[in-house]
């Protein structure tokens, strides 16, 4: 029973890892429509900026918060410069300029900080949780800040005006500009938001995985699980996604004989894809009335 | 752009995809230059050149996939590693001649390409693309179990033995092998455009345009869709089956979801649904990483990713479109 | 005084040329009838004014020029364009789409006040105020779409098709809140339709279209009274 306890504090844990990294997915899905496979490395390059200002002397908060506003206007750089010259290109183009995006930021990574991986301090502490074994400080903060992330998302999407109008552009561009609404800057707000959100999910992340060029590819593969999981259009339904999957990893690969970390992953992903044959719009996604 | 605009810029591209193949002249002059590309270099290079015809195989196989239903896979890799597999396992340990092995990898592939897709096809759009990705991602892990390793070598792969020129032809095995696989890739071109110049063709391309409709019109969906997937992993196998052969080596992985990524960045070069475009798209996902890793090998992922970005901005559709300006100035 | 005055409109859809150089005017507050049979070029004249096409000659609003402004710009001028199709967020609700119509709008402060007066005018909405707009039924839909556009607190309103798929008693209803709306809102309405008789009881001009080019004008009720353009052009 204590196992068991253990495991689902422990996988609570990660999946808070991929709640956070979640979010920005469905953030940025919301503004564009579509799973950008960079996000994981635009993460990983927002916590290298954090790093290198720490290492030329701020302090953690001074870091984080300046690095939430470089990622910011990193993302709408990005959608400006490189994605936005597309809006027209067919959909699957716009994954080929994901996918070149992913290599550019990996290479450059790579190249300024190099592959050895890095030490990154935690800003909760890494001693146990109210004197608790099971579970440390900094995965009861990644928790806290997961739920944090959340209200403030569902709140801005349910109670601003930017908010709906950036649901109104996602959903029916056409329609949103004749309400008046500048579809293509609420499409780079979208990517500022989804990169400064990834910048927060990478910090809490490096202190656990260690800091590295390659560091965020198996958290977004459960990130997308996650989102895809507790549905697209859903914020809560990512976060909830996501604690499910990290329990679920956890607890799998602790009692189902065979299974050792190899076989996580496409386990984990086999679980998604049953939910999704019986659920096709996620656990808490709209089902939107499709027509002719 | 207006809605409407798009809307015929959308059905132009989609009468453009029915144009999915070449003028006769262009086709014999293309087969003609690939038949002399042997003659006279170093049997490397041969070797370079039969890994594109191999992967504009499985980019082929692709495109039928998603440019004629419409449907998206990341899972490709799994489908070429079957087979791979069905090929290195059938020759090297029941000693079946080297031919042979690509209508069962065919077969084997299009059979589990068919039953994958019977459940995962209820699904559509970015959650399909999760399917098939969970798949790729699954896939390297199955030779290594325990169980397989008898017939797949686990984690050390399997070695193939190189096969010799038939008949005593004056071949080197390098050449050979690239003869051999031209003549399938051109049976597997010749059955692609004739698929979607058929009745199974024409019902895939309805479902592709509009599934509401298609299906009003009595078009059997989930059989079409799952037909489309099956006949895309059977060529997909036939090339895994051609890689295990010329490679010489498979191992699990040279089959991770790097390949899916590689296929899928060869369809969008060529140009979806233009079936030449394969060929384009094989040359690129071939060549440029070589080119990227010449012009800086610390940062060679980086000059790939500025190289498939200037592409798509020149192209968004592919190599199709350099075909369709050349074939507009051409004289009638 | 004019509001909308249109000189030499020609648009085009890639290489076809929709529309041959129309020109017209609406009067602050009226209701004007743009007719003419299916493909004759009226929803594009829509689509040209706010700059949802390629077109050129001249287009002016309340005496500003509208070339080469987006069509976000043109709405926030005031020009509600409820299109074909009705332009409804299908995934949002019925009270969210009402807010989003008046996204552009600075005054933020009232407009709690216009949803619940949209309500007054349009009760089934209020009824069914958090539910998804996609799941309402046509006629409610189209009511939602003129209230979605009223948000704007526009001068003027663009509506295409109003009647399209819609059941006669429905569109009666329609046309009434419709005239209803232009006094109470001293909106002007430019609004299309092939259903000619139902357009000619509420406006005051009209237009007739034919391939690209204005055949006709003058008073609704001139038009409707006319037996030869009834017969030839408008087909009751």
């Amino acid at each position: 029973m204590e196992l068991l306890t253990n495991q689902i504090l422990a996988g609570l844990a990660t999946g808070a890892i991929y709640a956070c990294m979640a979010l920005a997915v469905v953030m940025i899905y919301q503004a564009i429509n579509h799973l950008n496979f960079a996000q994981g490395e635009m993460a990983m390059f927002s916590t290298f900026i954090a790093w290198q200002l720490m290492q030329w002397g701020l302090g953690f908060w001074g870091a984080f918060a300046l690095t939430l506003v470089i990622s910011f206007i990193g993302g709408v750089a990005l959608e400006r410069l490189l994605f936005n010259p597309l809006t027209n290109a067919p959909v699957l183009v716009h994954v080929a300029g994901f996918i070149a995006l992913f290599a550019i930021l990996n290479s450059v990574a790579g190249l300024t900080w190099d592959f050895t991986i890095k030490q990154f301090p935690s800003p909760f502490g890494s001693t146990g949780f109210l004197g608790s074994q099971l579970i440390s400080k900094h995965q009861a903060g990644i928790i806290g800040v997961a739920f944090a992330m959340l209200s403030l998302l569902y709140g801005f999407f349910r109670f601003t005006r930017i908010g709906l109008a950036l649901r109104a552009a996602a959903s029916q561009p056409e329609s949103a500009r004749l309400v008046g609404i500048d579809t293509r800057w609420m499409v780079a707000l979208g990517w500022g938001m989804a990169s400064a959100i990834g910048a927060i999910a990478g910090v809490l992340i490096a202190p656990v995985v260690f800091l590295e060029p390659n560091m965020m590819g198996g958290v977004l593969l459960y990130s997308f699980a996650a989102a895809v999981l507790g549905g697209l259009s859903s914020p809560f339904g990512s976060v909830l996604g996501g604690f499910i999957v990290g329990v679920f990893e956890n607890l799998v690969s602790t009692y189902v004989p065979g299974v050792g970390t190899e076989l996580k992953l496409p386990i984990a992903l086999a679980l998604i894809v049953t939910v999704l044959v019986i659920r096709p719009s996620g656990l808490l996604g709209r089902v939107v009335v499709k027509r002719v | 752009m207006s809605a409407i605009e798009e809307t015929l810029g959308q059905t132009v591209a989609a009468v453009e995809v029915r144009k999915s193949s070449m003028p006769t002249v262009a086709r014999l002059v293309l087969l003609l230059g690939l038949l002399v590309i042997p003659l006279g270099v170093s049997d490397f290079v041969v070797f370079q050149v039969t890994t594109v015809l191999i992967y504009a195989i499985a980019i082929l196989a692709l495109n039928l996939l998603t440019g004629a239903s419409g449907q998206f896979s990341l899972g490709q890799s799994a489908f070429y590693a079957v087979g791979a597999y069905t090929a290195a396992i059938m020759m090297e340990v029941y000693g079946v001649n080297y031919a042979l092995t690509l209508p069962a990898a065919g077969v084997i592939c299009f059979l589990f390409g068919f039953l994958f897709g019977l459940p995962a096809l209820r699904l559509s759009g970015v959650y399909l693309a999760l399917a098939t990705f969970a798949l790729a991602v699954a896939m390297p892990q199955i030779p290594k179990l325990a169980v397989l390793e008898p017939w797949t070598g686990g984690v050390h792969g399997l070695v193939v033995n190189k096969p010799e020129a038939p008949f005593d032809l004056p071949l080197s095995q390098d050449a050979w092998l690239y003869y051999f696989t031209l003549s399938v890739a051109v049976v597997i071109y010749w059955l692609c455009a004739n698929l979607l110049r058929s009745r199974t063709g024409r019902a895939m391309l309805a479902v592709r345009d509009n599934e509401i409709a298609a299906s009003a019109l009595g078009v059997d969906l989930s059989l079409y869709k799952t037909l489309a997937f099956g006949t895309s992993a059977a060529f997909t196998g036939v090339a895994g089956a051609l890689g295990a052969i010329v490679v010489q080596f498979v191992a699990p992985d040279s089959f991770t979801f790097q390949l899916s990524i590689a296929i899928f960045v060869g369809m969008i070069v060529g140009g979806v649904g233009w079936l030449p475009g394969s060929l384009v798209g094989a040359v690129f996902i071939v060549f440029v990483p070589n080119l990227a890793e010449g012009i800086s090998k610390g940062l060679s992922g980086a000059v790939f990713g500025v190289i498939l970005f200037a592409v798509i901005f020149a192209l968004p559709h592919g190599a199709r479109q350099i075909a369709d300006w050349i074939a507009k100035r051409l004289p009638r | 005084m004019t509001l909308l005055a249109v000189d030499g409109l020609r648009a085009y859809y890639g290489q076809v040329q929709a529309l041959q150089g129309i020109s017209f005017a609406l009067e602050e507050g009226t209701v004007t009838a743009l007719l003419g049979a299916n493909g004759a070029g009226k929803t594009t004249t829509l689509r040209a004014i706010c700059n949802m096409v390629r077109s050129t000659g001249r287009i002016e609003f309340d005496g500003k020029p509208l070339a080469g402004i987006s069509t976000e710009s043109v709405v926030r001028l005031g020009i509600a364009h409820v299109p074909q199709g009705r332009g409804t967020f299908s995934a949002m609700t019925v009270e969210e789409n009402l807010q989003l119509g008046a996204i552009s709008r600075k005054d933020t402060k009232s407009i709690g006040r216009d949803i619940e007066r949209m309500y007054e005018h349009f009760p089934v909405l209020k009824r069914r105020h958090t539910q998804q707009a996609g799941t309402l039924s046509g006629g409610e839909q189209q009511m939602l779409a003129v209230a979605r556009a009223l948000m704007l607190r526009p001068r003027l309103m663009l509506l295409d098709e109003p009647s399209f798929g819609l059941a006669p008693l429905i569109v009666r209803d329609l046309f009434a809140i419709l005239r209803k709306v232009n006094l109470e809102e001293k909106v002007a309405i430019l609004v299309v339709e092939q259903n000619a008789q139902l357009a000619l009881e509420i406006a005051q001009k009209a237009y007739v279209i034919e391939t690209g080019s204005i055949v006709m004008s003058g008073s609704a009720k001139e038009i409707a009274t006319n037996e030869d353009i009834r017969k030839s052009y408008l087909g009751y």
